[in-house]
């Protein structure tokens, strides 16, 4: 427990810094450094299956996961990075391979892939990414949704150096 | 107790076990899962259940069974209490191993998972003490049973809240505060019993 209040302060830390960074960025571009790269959470790499294949969407849609990619330090935005996504969904189990799926990150280090809606499995109603291309550190994140009914959820990647 | 007054408490029981399972098998999640997992997780909601008519065995407070029926009762629960355990740990370790394995080795993220598994030990413990009760004593097993079993129930009851799943959350928030009014109850009892001098 204490190593999950730990991770959300970091990834509320981190996230915190890359907003921070990002306006300030705008403002002041030399002193957007320090920022912190995203530590991976506990159980965010479970289920995770090597090389899902990049799609337009997973299943038939209808949930939108997105997020942003920063290079920690500088937190310039990194294009075309792949991030892979998993959840328990309407239409499978976090296991299954149909409920996996990856996308890329666009020149402003965005990425936005629909989804079938998820349903909370292990008593939270959550999504699983991974960045693991293997040029910077690999991360997994486990965003939790703060209602069942909601139908997006975001989560944000700062990436070191591997 | 006069009959209307003993079906009245009956029903009473029947209700505070059957409305949360009832709701909770109406569920809309239930639609996207494995039967294995629904299975699971109906396991650990009977857990819940089974520890509201413990205590209530135990105060005496089930109308038309004698002090020794009650207690026979009250170590069959027991057993079938550590059976539903296996049942809810197996079929969620089926649905997802590296989840159950997190939780069981006290590294998930989910904050209730940890609650959950201290009381399942507790229960085991429970169970376990119980072939040795002569040998420890009535005395000493009857504080090491009544502490464990609040562990198990302060512990479930924790588990049991945190979790967004079937369970509807007024039937199952009720239930809860059912287990715990009669636990409470029970060790009140055995204090104040302890209290007074023996007659």
């Amino acid at each position: 427990m204490t190593n999950v209040m730990l991770n959300r302060r970091n990834l509320l830390a981190a996230g915190g810094s890359v907003l921070a960074a990002s306006a300030s960025g705008l403002l002041l571009p030399a002193s957007a450094q320090g920022v912190a790269p995203t530590q991976s959470m506990s159980g965010g790499a479970n289920n995770y299956q090597k090389g899902a294949p990049v799609v337009q969407r997973i299943g038939k849609g209808g949930f939108v996961m997105s997020g942003t990619v920063r290079r920690a330090g500088d937190g310039a935005p990194l294009a075309g990075q792949r991030i892979q996504i998993w959840a328990h969904t309407v239409e499978g189990r976090e296991e299954d391979a149909r409920s996996h799926g990856a996308t890329l990150t666009d020149k402003n280090g965005a990425f936005r892939l629909e989804m079938p809606q998820i349903i909370p499995i292990f008593g939270q109603p959550h999504g699983h990414l991974a960045y693991d291309s293997g040029e910077f550190k690999t991360v997994f994140l486990r965003p939790i949704m703060r209602s069942a009914k909601d139908t997006s959820l975001e989560a944000h990647f700062v990436l070191q150096p591997a | 107790m006069r009959p209307a007054r003993a079906s009245l408490v009956w029903a009473a029981l029947i209700a505070a076990l059957g409305i949360p399972i009832v709701l909770a098998a109406a569920s809309p999640f239930l639609e996207w899962r494995d039967w294995i997992y629904i299975a699971g997780g109906f396991a650990g909601i009977a857990a819940l259940g089974l520890l509201l008519i413990q205590p209530l065995l135990i105060a005496g407070f089930l109308p038309g069974l004698s002090p020794y029926r009650s207690r026979l009762l009250h170590r069959w629960i027991g057993g079938v209490l550590v059976a539903a355990l296996i049942a809810h740990v197996a079929g969620l370790w089926i649905t997802s191993p590296p989840d159950m394995a997190d939780a069981l080795l006290f590294r998930s993220p989910t904050p209730f998972s940890p609650f959950g598994v201290v009381a399942m030990w507790a229960v085991f413990a429970v169970a376990a003490l119980a072939f040795f009760r002569r040998r420890l004593g009535l005395r000493k097993w009857r504080v090491v049973h009544l502490s464990l079993a609040v562990v198990i129930v302060v512990c479930t009851v924790v588990h049991a809240v945190l979790i967004e799943g079937a369970m509807e959350t007024i039937s199952k928030a009720a239930l809860c505060a059912l287990v715990v009014i009669a636990t409470g109850k029970v060790i009140l009892d055995v204090w104040a019993r302890n209290k007074k001098p023996a007659r």
